[in-house]
């Protein structure tokens, strides 16, 4: 919360920017084409369909993948990684879906684990408990959770409490630019809305965030950016202003599929992820389950 | 930062949880069943049985429980780290056999046969380990195998050597009263006589809590038992962490079979055999889960007091001992019933 990136402004150099990025297993080309950049302070929704290639795109960002076409810069430099601790390194930590915690631990403990401040000397060394339970409590106030009890295990928490304490985790420990796996994917809509409002914070606070969603109208409230992927390729990267959201549900969903997703949509929109999902999923597996 | 916030995000406090109540955060722990249980033991057999409460009444079940309370205690430690190790009794006998033969039958120092037995101890824990990590299989399956091949050791070499299975001649070993106080020994307390491994038990349950609750390795114990992805995923050194814990089990073994040596001064091929479910026992009876990454020290060392109570207890009481095993199996059903119930009851609120 002290960090100066919140004054940055948001065009100044991206804090990653991948060119022309492609990445081949074996013969089959899982993504080509990916032209984008993350911002401090803004956030990049990575949009497209199960097997479009965003799983492979997310992997490449956060180091676990490495490409084998295109560039990938990071504050200007060209990166080729070869570990996601290289990605940490250079502050780019990723949130699993999974969120690797462990459910039954108090939420400070997970805050802090693999990591954990200890006090002391030699082989008596013993964790600083009051510090990891302040510290729990204060990031997660800066996100704008304020949790009644860090000692409450993390699986009593809602899931999109848990992938908020997943992002503050994140932060606390260097994290520049967070990339999001579908953090949404699993909740319902009013948790949806708490994560989303989470991504704003992070960007308030000069975070750049990667966003990897299937559903357009979760990225279009809080995104600066909309990278679309099909099929492995990139179908568009455009910055908010050069794109309406309608353009942007159309271009997700592709064709003859819109006419009976918005039909559906205006029924009830509460449902419009996982309609999307069923009606883009046919078409492109055969093609891009490579990249999944 | 105050001035670019977004609004902050609508309080992520559920409107409908009512803050912890203080009943909740006890029902919490994972030993509170345990020790409502052990005390409703205590007054049980104290009214039934006049003998329970006298000093040398607490005496002997004292010390039956430590020798299964520090078992307890190691074994619950490995289950929070989500593993089982079946050859924990059987280690018990195979370090009492192995001091016994080596000084007995080959003529070995005494003290330098007990450090020889913490190394093989140390080695077999570091074995077990090593494979469960290593190959991925159960560690259910693993440790029985471990447990068949000690068993079938103990019987052959105490037979190689005395053609019978226990080791005779043990008490006159040069030396022995030099190390039985460490292991064997009592204490008069209030006219109770209280062995040293009542100590032992005390000292190792205080020891197991504080390196649950307070270190770094405890927080990657309850990591890697309760959810072994993430805990690799955020670094913690899971098969470090693992085998450790194999070898902490394998060094109770130990702790165990001298302190059974030095009281009798003898062990049978069959010692500790059986045991090692009474461990496990103990260690549900206490809060641990069978699934990992939940239970306490305490509570497992409460599980071994209300088995040592019991134990001693039916005897006094002038009931068939055979009455403790369909109690013991009573306690578990119960013991994983309320477990459940806390749990989810913790999980829920």
């Amino acid at each position: 919360m002290t960090s100066t990136q919140g004054e940055l402004p948001p065009s100044h150099t991206p804090i990653i920017e991948v060119t022309d990025l492609g990445k081949a297993y074996g013969s089959v080309l899982a993504l080509r084409g990916v032209t984008t950049t993350v911002r401090a302070g803004e956030v990049t929704c990575v949009l497209g369909d199960n097997g479009a290639g965003k799983s492979t795109f997310i992997k490449i960002l956060a180091g676990a993948h490495q490409h084998s076409e295109g560039t990938y810069a990071v504050d200007g430099v060209p990166q080729q990684m070869t570990s996601p601790r290289d990605a940490l390194a250079l502050g780019i930590a990723t949130v699993f879906q999974d969120l690797a915690v462990v459910p039954l631990m108090p939420v400070w403990r997970n805050f802090f684990l693999g990591s954990e401040p200890r006090k002391g000397l030699g082989p008596f060394k013993v964790l600083d408990v009051d510090l990891m339970k302040r510290t729990t409590k204060d990031e997660l106030a800066a996100m704008g959770i304020d949790l009644r009890d860090v000692d409450q295990p993390i699986g009593t928490l809602s899931g999109g409490e848990r992938q908020c304490v997943a992002i503050a985790r994140a932060v606390h420990f260097g994290a520049r630019v967070l990339i999001l796996d579908e953090p949404t994917a699993a909740l319902g809509v009013k948790q949806s809305g708490v994560v989303l409002r989470y991504i704003a914070a992070a960007r308030e606070r000069g975070l750049g965030v990667v966003f990897i969603t299937h559903n357009p109208h979760h990225a279009w409230p809080v995104g600066d950016r909309f990278l679309l992927l099909r099929r492995g390729r990139s179908i568009g990267d455009h910055a908010k202003s050069e794109i309406t959201r309608e353009e942007l549900v159309t271009l997700m969903a592709g064709g003859a599929e819109l006419d009976a997703l918005s039909h559906e949509l205006e029924r009830d929109p509460v449902t419009a992820g996982s309609i999307t999902t069923e009606l883009g999923a046919d078409p492109v597996t055969s093609a891009g389950r490579a990249g999944d | 930062m105050t001035a670019t916030t977004a609004p902050p995000p609508t309080s992520a406090v559920d409107e409908r949880s009512a803050p912890t109540g203080r009943l909740t955060r006890v029902l919490r722990r994972p030993e509170v069943g345990a020790a409502v249980a052990a005390l409703a033991i205590l007054v049980f057999f104290t009214v039934v049985s006049e003998q329970f409460l006298t000093p040398s009444g607490v005496g002997t079940w004292l010390n039956s429980a430590s020798r299964f309370g520090i078992m307890a205690v190691a074994v619950a430690m490995l289950m929070i780290g989500g593993e089982f190790d079946l050859s924990a009794g059987a280690m018990t006998g195979a370090t009492g056999l192995l001091v016994g033969v080596a000084t007995t039958g080959y003529g070995l120092n005494v003290w330098v046969s007990v450090l020889l037995a913490l190394v093989v101890a140390l080695g077999i824990g570091a074995l077990n380990g090593v494979l469960v990590v290593r190959t991925g299989l159960p560690s259910f399956i693993v440790t029985l195998g471990t447990f068949f091949v000690l068993q079938g050791i103990d019987l052959a070499l105490v037979k190689l050597v005395y053609g019978q299975v226990a080791v005779q001649g043990f008490a006159e070993v040069p030396f022995v009263d030099s190390i039985r106080p460490v292991f064997g020994g009592s204490l008069s307390v209030f006219g109770a006589s209280i062995a040293v491994s009542v100590l032992w038990f005390l000292a190792f349950t205080a020891l197991a809590t504080f390196v649950l609750l307070r270190t770094r390795a405890g927080n990657w114990v309850f990591a890697v038992g309760g959810a072994q992805a993430s805990a690799r995923a955020t670094g913690v050194p899971v098969a470090r962490t693992k085998i450790g814990l194999f070898m902490t089990t394998a060094v109770a073994g130990w702790l165990v079979g001298m302190i059974s040596l030095f009281q009798s001064s003898t062990v049978q091929s069959s010692t500790g055999v059986g045991d090692e479910f009474i461990y496990i026992i103990c260690a549900v009876v206490g809060g641990c889960l069978l699934t990992g990454g939940f239970g306490s020290a305490v509570g497992a060392a409460l599980g071994a007091l209300i088995y040592g109570m019991t134990r001693q207890g039916v005897v006094y009481a002038g009931w068939d001992s055979n009455w403790l095993y369909a109690f013991l199996g009573v306690m578990l059903l119960a013991a994983v019933l309320v477990n459940n119930w806390v749990r989810t009851r913790a999980e829920r609120m």
